[in-house]
């Protein structure tokens, strides 16, 4: 579904060049749960701007379906996450003065649907995530865990192949995060492709299949079964890295 | 995105902030405001003005001598024009100006010496009495038709046929009085007094004639009679002056100042509306102004608005139908007040001052234009901006 070849980008900062992701290659496949692990400054932030469509590669060749969206469009790109990717902020972005309802309606606002077809969507997506009895309430009448439900509502509604979630938990408490997990694995379930950018390995345990980016590069990129495999493998990479960055 | 779900948006925000858009509208509400008054008030002066100049006839030529130099046009020579080639009544007319007085009361009056052609020439009605006859001109006496306005100050009242005043020297007698006219103005007939041209003549010594007016006998015709009064007065009077254009006469037609007026008006009122339309512009700055104060303070929401899905084309709607929105809305606002205050000021000024069709639409057609014009850079501004820089955005 994802297919990502030797794709590079780098940003100025300050008159100098940092190669925020360094030829870079990674295939997703359909229907996959995959976690995007790395420190702050790692690149993942950028690899999930160019994965959503909403930044473009300098160099490589990104392949979303098969299409080379390398060459797409301003135009032909916002068409894209209209239609083929839901979003899910770590800062929930909902737009405070519209309604949990309307803020799920906004995508398919964008596509030029009806307003009762829509209306009939966006109820069933806050139905799915919970939330049925504050569809008409405003973000800052919701409690965090709540607004990150109506984000994900909002990333369903369109029936993307691809959910994007960055960071989806970094705001909320432990209980909320937990929610918002099991929500994230349930639409895994139902046959949504998830792509989760977390730096918290222990968060990242909740999906199938693990990379980290150290630098822009991938350091590791494996699928365990077994949870506590996969947390004794963390560790031996954090030392690793960790030696790295000290010496 | 569909266009009414573009509107929706936009009035949302707008009332989402009512402060600042009203303050925002109060630019293009006084501007659309005082557009209509100034150029509606202008609008009916000139109506009411018309209006009573076409009551004095299309087939009217006033005639005037404006050569220094001294004429021999006497009566006799004005009575054989009379209906010769296109040429109806002529009534000539010897001007002057005195104080009347009447029991130690005085008036000031302008002193028409007349014939008895001016009744019709000049559509002239007496109220009571008679107006000035032949057998007064021809035995010159010294009868007269008074303005109300005199009768009222010599007498009290305006019932005075067959009272007597004196004026030039001599003690006229009233034989009629003219209908009221109410005007102030300083040729009003209120004050005019009408004499005898004969008596005129002599009390004033004048014996040329150096104003007349005339009338054709159809407004068709009203080319040929100004050629026949050419031709006469071409023989009359030798131009003095170097300049070609001056004969040394005028003949002057209603149409003639009809348009004349019309001109000056339209000048006017293009100028009133101009100056007017300084403070729409400022208006519409000021609607730039808080446009891209909006745009900085959304980013954020520009951003969400383009990572689900939004188009440059829909974000660039969205602002600029906001622009617009408040522009017409103003525009509105600022045309119903207008026509609020006319209907006030047509009572005040005593004039029928209305809201034309053309007015309104030209208002609104500029509050409009107004919004387009300074809400399409912020707009555009806001439809550029780039979703992971917009998101990133505190």
């Amino acid at each position: 579904m994802i297919e990502l070849k030797n794709i590079s980008k780098t940003y100025e900062l300050g008159g100098e060049t940092v190669h925020a992701v360094d030829k870079l290659s990674l295939t997703i496949e359909e229907h996959e749960f995959v976690a995007i692990i790395g420190a702050s400054g790692s690149g993942k932030s950028t690899l999930m701007n160019i994965i959503g469509c909403l930044d473009a590669v300098d160099e490589g060749q990104y392949l979303l379906r098969g299409k080379d969206i390398s060459s797409y469009s301003e135009r032909q790109m916002a068409t894209l996450r209209n239609r083929e990717i839901g979003f899910v902020f770590q800062q929930f972005n909902l737009l405070a003065k519209l309604t949990a309802l309307e803020n799920v309606e906004l995508p398919l606002v964008y596509q030029g649907m009806g307003l009762s077809a829509r209306k009939a969507r966006a109820e069933e997506a806050l139905i799915r995530v919970g939330l049925e009895s504050r569809m008409h309430h405003r973000p800052n009448q919701l409690s965090g865990g709540q607004q990150q439900r109506v984000a994900v509502a909002r990333a369903l509604v369109t029936r993307p192949a691809l959910i994007l979630a960055d960071e989806p938990t970094g705001n909320l408490d432990s209980k909320s995060s937990k929610e918002i997990l099991a929500l994230l694995h349930e639409l895994f379930e139902a046959g949504h492709t998830i792509l989760l950018i977390t730096h918290d390995s222990h968060i990242a345990a909740e999906a199938n299949r693990r990379v980290r980016l150290v630098d822009g590069c991938i350091v590791s990129d494996s699928k365990y079964d077994d949870e506590a495999a996969y947390l004794a493998e963390e560790k031996k990479l954090e030392k690793i890295c960790g030696e790295a960055i000290g010496s | 995105m569909k266009l009414t779900q573009a509107v929706k948006m936009a009035f949302s925000a707008i009332l989402s902030n009512k402060m600042r858009s009203f303050l925002t509208m109060l630019g293009i509400i006084i501007g659309v405001l005082s557009v209509t008054l100034l150029v509606s008030i202008v609008q009916g002066a000139t109506d009411s003005v018309t209006v009573q100049l076409e009551g004095l006839g299309g087939n009217q030529l006033i005639v005037a001598v404006t050569t220094p130099q001294t004429t021999y046009i006497t009566l006799d020579d004005l009575d054989n024009l009379q209906n010769k080639d296109g040429i109806g009544l002529i009534a000539p007319v010897i001007g002057g100006a005195d104080t009347a007085k009447a029991d130690g009361k005085s008036s000031s009056v302008s002193i028409s010496g007349v014939l008895e052609t001016s009744l019709e020439v000049d559509s002239i009605s007496v109220v009571s009495g008679r107006f000035i006859q032949q057998s007064d001109n021809d035995n010159r006496m010294c009868v007269a038709v008074v303005g109300a306005k005199i009768a009222k100050d010599l007498f009290g009242h305006t019932d005075v046929v067959g009272s007597n005043f004196t004026m030039l020297g001599r003690t006229f007698e009233i034989i009629g009085v003219l209908e009221e006219d109410g005007t102030v103005s300083m040729n009003s007939q209120d004050s005019t007094c009408y004499i005898p041209i004969s008596t005129a003549s002599r009390l004033l010594g004048q014996t040329s004639i150096r104003s007349f007016n005339a009338t054709t006998t159809s407004v068709e015709e009203i080319d040929l009679g100004r050629q026949t009064i050419e031709n006469f007065l071409g023989g009359k009077i030798k131009s003095s002056s170097a300049d070609s254009e001056d004969k040394g006469y005028t003949i002057f037609n209603m149409g003639d100042l009809l348009s004349a007026f019309d001109s000056v008006m339209t000048t006017m009122s293009l100028l009133l509306g101009g100056i007017a339309s300084i403070s729409l512009i400022v208006g519409g700055i000021g609607i730039m102004n808080i446009m891209l104060v909006s745009v900085t303070e959304r980013t954020r929401e520009i951003g969400i608005r383009k990572a689900i899905g939004a188009q440059h084309s829909d974000i660039l709607i969205q602002f600029l139908i906001e622009a617009v929105a408040i522009s017409i809305t103003g525009g509105v606002i600022g045309m119903l007040l207008g026509a609020g205050l006319l209907q006030v000021l047509s009572g005040i000024m005593d004039m029928t001052l209305n809201l034309s069709v053309s007015v309104s639409a030209l208002a609104l057609g500029f509050s409009l234009a107004i919004g387009v014009i300074f809400g399409i850079y912020p707009a555009n501004k806001a439809a550029k901006l780039k979703p992971i820089d917009a998101l990133r955005y505190e």
